[in-house]
């Protein structure tokens, strides 16, 4: 920030008043030179001074970008190292995401099984069918009867023979009903007070493994949080053992610079803007990288879903998604290139 | 312009570089500071540059104590300050152009100013013609003569040099100082730091000689 901080240029090192008129002096001999008159010269300076601070950045970053590509095939290999690295957490994150809509559509329909005691008959369970289709916290009841449930034994399992060993039918009459409030809390009371009717032996919430999913889910989700924290970690010191060579390499230039009167922030400005692209496009790359893999595990997916007889559809980071990734990833750049230039830019100082 | 007073500078290995230095270099005044290699010569323009800052005394530029100035005004006080060095301190992979104009840079002027005055700066050092070479292609005293232009471009008050006819023949030494006494002329205060006795006392100018760290005459 030259320009802004000129006022206190002015204020660190002040002039004599017999400077004045030394530096009108100075100046008249120089025909190309403006005039020097202190205050003039100032007012100028002044309202150039945001234009030329911003002119300064976007000049910067532009030779940031191209300083890049003056060394493509390190710079492509930071970037690639740096691509993966924001690729898995990212993909994970993804995949993660097409897991929670999974859960979140299967466990919209909780059901309670309900297995009736052998002894009771036919046209008792069919009775109870009805009374239970009055209730009015039930949407939908389905009565399985023991031989329609021993049919679709059969036929699921295939265990033909075995059963040809039994004498009599082992399966119990099930009715599953299919509650109307949903709620977690409310479900268990629900199965408690179905499982007290004298016909019902058991009662079975369908829920559990809607749980066991949720709660993989959870799992995962820590795991791509941890898994994504130490990559992140990875790109800051990716970006930073880069930021770290560029220093040294320009080591000469920052010891001119200096003694010509850089302030460190304008020295170090180049390299943060360096950062910031490595990972900007590294995010860009992950991105890609993304998208590719997941166009390729559409084909099996789909065929899965159909097997399942699913809807379900794969999809990609999203808008929101992706501009997450690429903003995380160059603030990550940004970070990383901060704090290399912190370390090392102290230690480069003209002798 | 600069002011020492009883200034001192033990090095961290216990060594005294200077000690006891007290002069007082007046504005528009040019003059030589002469001694032996290792003598000081160096180490007393570092001070004013606060590349190096006193252990005893205190330096005075313009009229601020630089030992009141914290490390991030230091920049502020360098922009006031021309430096030509022995061995020019150029940077090879930019123009003779952008080595001029990085003072500028530096600054924040506009690019269309910045170009006028580093016009104006190759101008005075007479390589206006050689804006778009690197330092590469140019000789010994050309490559001198950019690191003064590029000392000057600011139109700094105060004008250091280190030793900047140290690589040169004789000829092209005199060409250069002559170019330094332009600049005073001009009304910029000017320190050079020499040991060519030889041409500096051709100069009339005054001498401060320093020896084995004590400034010996032209106090």
């Amino acid at each position: 920030m030259p320009n802004r901080t000129d006022e206190r240029r002015r204020g660190a090192v002040r002039q004599p008043s017999a400077s004045a008129t030394r530096q009108t002096k100075q100046a008249a001999p120089a025909p190309q030179a403006p005039p020097q008159k202190g205050a003039e010269r100032h007012k100028i300076r002044f309202a150039d001074q945001r234009r030329n601070w911003t002119r300064n950045h976007v000049n910067v970053a532009a030779k940031a970008y191209h300083r890049l590509w003056a060394s493509p095939l390190s710079t492509f290999m930071t970037l690639a190292v740096l691509a993966i690295a924001l690729a898995l957490p990212g993909a994970l994150l993804a995949g993660l995401k097409n897991l929670q809509e999974l859960s979140a559509n299967w466990g919209a329909e909780p059901r309670i099984s309900l297995y009736l005691h052998t002894e009771v008959q036919n046209d008792k369970a069919e009775q109870l069918s009805r009374e239970l289709l009055l209730r009015n916290d039930l949407a939908a009841v389905e009565l399985i009867s023991r031989d329609q449930g021993l049919l679709e034994f059969r036929q699921s399992t295939g265990l033909e023979d075995v059963l040809q060993y039994l004498s009599d039918n082992p399966l119990p009459t099930v009715i599953v009903v299919l509650p109307l409030d949903k709620s977690a809390t409310a479900l268990p009371i629900l199965r408690e007070k179905l499982a007290a009717m004298p016909e019902v032996d058991e009662a079975v919430l369908d829920m559990e493994w809607v749980q066991r999913l949720s709660a993989f889910v959870a799992v995962s989700e820590r795991g791509v949080l941890v898994f994504g924290t130490l990559l992140a970690f990875a790109v800051l010191m990716v970006v930073g053992n880069t930021i770290r060579l560029l220093i040294e390499n320009r080591r000469d230039e920052i010891v001119v610079a200096k003694l010509v009167g850089a302030t460190n922030a304008w020295v170090r400005r180049p390299f943060l803007y360096t950062g910031a692209w490595f990972g900007l496009l590294g995010g860009v790359i992950a991105w890609v990288l993304i998208q590719v893999s997941l166009l390729l595990l559409e084909p099996p997916v789909e065929r899965l879903a159909e097997l399942y007889e699913s809807q379900f559809e794969i999809s990609g980071l999203g808008w929101q998604g992706s501009i997450l990734l690429i903003l995380v990833s160059t603030l990550l750049g940004l970070a990383g290139s901060w704090l290399a230039v912190g370390r090392h830019l102290r230690e480069v100082e003209p002798r | 312009m600069i002011r020492f007073d009883r200034v001192g500078k033990r090095f961290v290995t216990g060594q005294d570089a200077l000690s006891d230095i007290s002069f007082d270099l007046k504005h528009g005044e040019m003059a030589f500071l002469t001694g032996h290699s290792g003598a000081g010569k160096s180490t007393l323009l570092k001070l004013i540059m606060l590349m190096e800052r006193p252990t005893q005394g205190s330096v005075f530029v313009g009229d601020q104590d630089l030992s009141s100035l914290k490390s991030s005004e230091i920049p502020y006080l360098r922009r006031k300050i021309g430096v030509v060095f022995q061995n020019h301190q150029l940077l090879f992979d930019r123009t003779v152009f952008d080595n001029i104009a990085l003072p500028l840079e530096i600054s924040g002027y506009s690019p269309e100013d910045a170009a006028r005055r580093v016009r104006a700066a190759l101008d005075k050092v007479g390589l206006l013609t050689k804006e778009k070479m690197t330092p590469v292609m140019l000789s010994t005293g050309e490559q001198q003569r950019v690191g003064i232009a590029r000392a000057i471009v600011n139109k700094p008050e105060l004008l250091l040099a280190d030793e900047p006819t140290g690589n040169l023949d004789p000829s092209l030494s005199e060409e250069i100082m002559r170019l330094f006494m332009e600049f005073n002329r001009h009304g910029t205060t000017v320190l050079i730091a020499s040991h060519d006795l030889n041409l500096i006392s051709r100069m009339r100018n005054r001498i401060l000689t320093l020896k084995g760290g004590r400034l010996v005459a032209g106090a």
